[in-house]
């Protein structure tokens, strides 16, 4: 052993993202692979054999806008399939802006975003089937606009209208249907993850055919309850599919912070032996093929499989973040993977199926149909106007039956 | 003397602790480059640099776990848990680890850590950025635990509270960060900054932990409360034409017997007053402690006006906590008691 005292004094290691504002963008340390170029291994492939795709990212839609290679052929998608995958993120973009501009004007205490991120959520739903469920956090809308859930239904929330489907417990963004696969968002980070897989593991138990989803942000990778899923999963097999999307931003804390620097978010299921991918998050048809891939791997029984969605948060955080107090304004036009929502209009537009004629028709056609929900949502109340539910729905739910300490102290406030 | 916010106060609290003592290191979520979501650190890291200031990974165990191995190695780590909502993944290490230390190893190892959080409701952040759990802290023994209702006093009381041999919990009202708050949603804010509590010594002094203040002097009953409360109840003294006695308690625990029973046993009835759920709250202590200690003085039984049992709800925060009317309404039952 070395004499301690020879050494020199220990110092602390406290990561730091390469530019901080003022400064000038710079992702040329983020290897991206040519699209079409990484393999796509059988689903029952041994997964350390396929180690290396927990480092790499896939890609599918070229610069021209051409779908190629290997991930490409295996999709069993029709042009109408992506025309309505279009039409999914380009509402939810939409809807974003509309409710963005209805906090600013007081309608809303809070509004989450997704700018950047729209073909991760709307892409991973074309992979469910009904009864499947996800375990979303905020930054998930797309999983249930990509189910259906009405747009209406969502706005009531955001507005905390008597109409709101939470009926004014939850925050405008921490959405719930079961009806459509989407399990009810909790503020406190990665709690659902663990959930997720206890509801597949309870799946698998039944002897049913239903998979779940669950879902983290890259920061929120670091909480304990991430760890314990991948523990859970990797032990019982359990038939879930385990995302983790990584926009490079926790609040103002970037994502090295979670990561330390070494390997990737995909890295982390590699030591539980759970198969681990690493995707283009803003390429909505490599979503859709990882996804569909995970997914099938779930349902055959093959366990669990994690897939880390390389992506970017333009926006800021929440209606409470200033971004540009951490980052530069820029460094979202650097994201050299572009635009989800641009790329997949430039991928339809090659298949000769899609112009931006009909896409500007589109667009006016989906903030038409949202505005229209939106007077019809203002209509019936705002935060602090209009109707709202009665303060007596505060203490039901509380327990399938109310116990007599809460009914004395429903009466004593009045109800 | 400065006119700060509680947000300023307690940046100024760890400016001059960090600046007298290089032992004291400030962590958590979003608090080194940034400044914490609130700013509560902003300017530290540049003024003293990334290991002394730093952002961590959202982790909370692992913030006050990390914490504590800091504090037994000799630091006085001074942590940030982002809402006290997220510090329950870090219970266990503040429960069984950062409590016990002293304890369990005979002295041996000790945790001068404070555990900093922002606490309570009023700012409709639903039901995971409003609660109040200090009766999970108050609960345990081994902890203290602190609750401001200004920023005269929270400059002070975290300076004590770093320089404390044990582990403090340190509860800061976020309704109260940028203004005082008498409970009415619809009338216009004062700022601290134009409030006489917003007046800040300069440089280092201490309000001392386990000492309550009177905040209004009264007659006919005594309020007992803290936090954001003490504010409601002020303007619901003064709404009530109730001659009442405010005492902010400042510290739960050591608690301030002393004053607590000196104003129940001269006003002979007593309101206990907090914005956390009423059942198994830390009014019950409260009560609890005042019919052992004034039990003879008492007029009338004691009162508890609390937050409803329910999670904390987005749309009717106003209805979910106890506001200026139902605090003068019980004050006004409460002394009509023959
Ligand atoms: C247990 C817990 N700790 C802290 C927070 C506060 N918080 C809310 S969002 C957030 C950042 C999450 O970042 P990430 O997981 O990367 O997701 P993103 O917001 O980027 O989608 C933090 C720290 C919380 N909600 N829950």
């Amino acid at each position: 052993m070395p004499d301690p005292d020879a050494l020199p004094p220990l110092s602390l290691t406290v990561p730091e993202p390469e530019v901080r504002p003022g400064g000038q963008p710079d992702f040329s340390h983020v290897a991206i692979p040519r699209a079409g170029t990484v393999r796509r291994p059988p689903v029952d492939a041994d997964p350390e054999e396929i180690r290396d795709l927990a480092f790499t990212i896939i890609r599918v839609m070229n610069r021209e806008g051409e779908a190629v290679g290997p991930w490409a052929e295996a999709l069993d998608f029709t042009p109408e399939d992506l025309l309505e995958g279009l039409r999914h993120m380009m509402t939810l973009r939409i809807y974003d802006a509309r409710m963005l501009n209805a906090q600013r004007q007081q309608k809303t205490s809070f509004y989450m975003q997704h700018l950047g991120e729209e073909a991760i959520s709307c892409g991973f739903q074309r992979a469910l089937a009904p009864g499947d469920m996800n375990f979303p956090t905020y930054r998930q809308a797309g999983l249930l606009i990509a189910a259906g859930y009405p747009l209406s239904a969502m706005m009531n929330q955001v507005f905390s209208n008597a109409e709101d489907p939470m009926r004014g417990r939850q925050l405008p963004v921490c959405y719930s249907s079961r009806e459509h696969g989407f399990f009810t968002i909790s503020g406190n980070l990665a709690t659902q993850y663990i959930q997720a897989v206890g509801w597949a593991m309870a799946s698998a138990i039944s002897g049913d055919r239903k998979i779940s989803a669950a879902w983290i942000g890259d920061g929120s990778t670091a909480e304990s309850d991430f760890h314990a899923a991948l523990v859970f999963a990797s032990t019982y097999k359990a038939p879930v599919v385990l995302n983790v999307v990584n926009n490079q931003w926790a609040i103002s804390t970037f994502q090295g912070i979670a990561r330390g620097g070494s390997g990737t978010f995909a890295a982390r299921g590699l030591g539980f032996g759970i198969p681990s991918l690493r995707v283009d998050g803003n390429d909505y048809l490599a979503v859709m093929a990882v996804a569909k891939w995970a997914a099938e791997r779930a349902r055959r029984n093959l366990g669990p499989t994690m897939i880390e969605y390389v992506t970017y948060r333009a926006g800021g955080h929440s209606t409470s973040d200033d971004p540009s107090a951490y980052r530069p304004a820029e460094e979202s036009t650097a994201w050299p993977l572009g635009d989800p929502v641009l790329r997949l209009k430039n991928h339809l537009i090659r298949l000769g199926v899609w112009s931006d004629e009909r896409h500007a028709q589109a667009e006016a056609e989906i903030l038409a149909e949202i505005t229209a929900a939106q007077k019809r949502a203002e209509a019936i109340g705002t935060l602090h106007h209009g109707q709202h539910p009665s303060p007596v729905d505060m203490f039901e739910d509380v327990y399938a039956e109310m116990p007599p300490h809460l009914l004395k102290q429903r009466h004593e406030a009045g109800f | 003397m400065a006119r700060m916010t509680m947000i300023e106060a307690i940046r100024d609290a760890l400016d001059v602790a960090m600046g007298a003592d290089p032992t004291v290191v400030v962590f958590g979520e979003d608090v080194g480059y940034f400044g914490g979501v609130f700013r509560c650190t902003a300017g530290l890291q540049a003024k003293y640099g990334k290991t002394r200031c730093f952002d961590t990974p959202i982790n909370e165990s692992g913030i006050v776990g990390a914490g504590i191995g800091m504090a037994a190695y000799g630091l006085k780590p001074v942590v940030e848990i982002q809402f006290a909502d997220y510090v329950y993944p870090a219970y266990d290490q503040i429960v069984s680890e950062a409590a016990r230390l002293r304890y369990r190893s005979a002295g041996q190892f000790t945790c001068p850590m404070v555990v900093r959080m922002p606490t309570g409701g009023g700012i409709f952040g639903g039901q995971t950025h409003s609660q109040s759990p200090e009766a999970l802290f108050t609960h345990v023994t081994g902890l203290k635990t602190v609750v401001p209702s200004n920023p005269r006093d929270a400059k002070g009381l975290l300076l004590s509270a770093i320089e404390d041999p044990d582990p403090v919990i340190f509860l800061e009202p976020k309704r109260l960060y940028n203004g005082p708050f008498d409970g009415h949603h619809d009338r216009p804010v004062t700022a601290w900054k134009t409030h006489e509590l917003g007046e800040v010594p300069e440089g280092h002094y201490t309000v001392p932990l386990g000492r309550a203040v009177v905040r209004r002097q009264g007659q006919a009953a005594t309020i007992l409360t803290y936090g954001t409360m003490v504010h409601v109840a002020l303007a619901a003294a003064a709404e009530s034409g109730v001659d009442a006695e405010v005492i902010d308690l400042r510290t739960l625990l050591p608690l301030d017997m002393e004053t607590v029973a000196a104003s129940v046993s001269k006003t002979g009835r007593c309101l206990v007053l907090h914005e956390a759920t009423l059942t198994s709250g830390y009014g019950a202590e409260l009560a609890a402690l005042v019919q052992a200690e004034c039990f003879w003085h008492l007029e009338a039984p004691i009162r508890r006006v609390a937050g409803w049992d329910t999670p904390y709800p987005h749309t009717h925060e106003w209805s979910y906590f106890p506001g200026p009317a139902r605090v003068a309404e019980a004050l006004r039952q409460l002394v009509e008691v023959a």
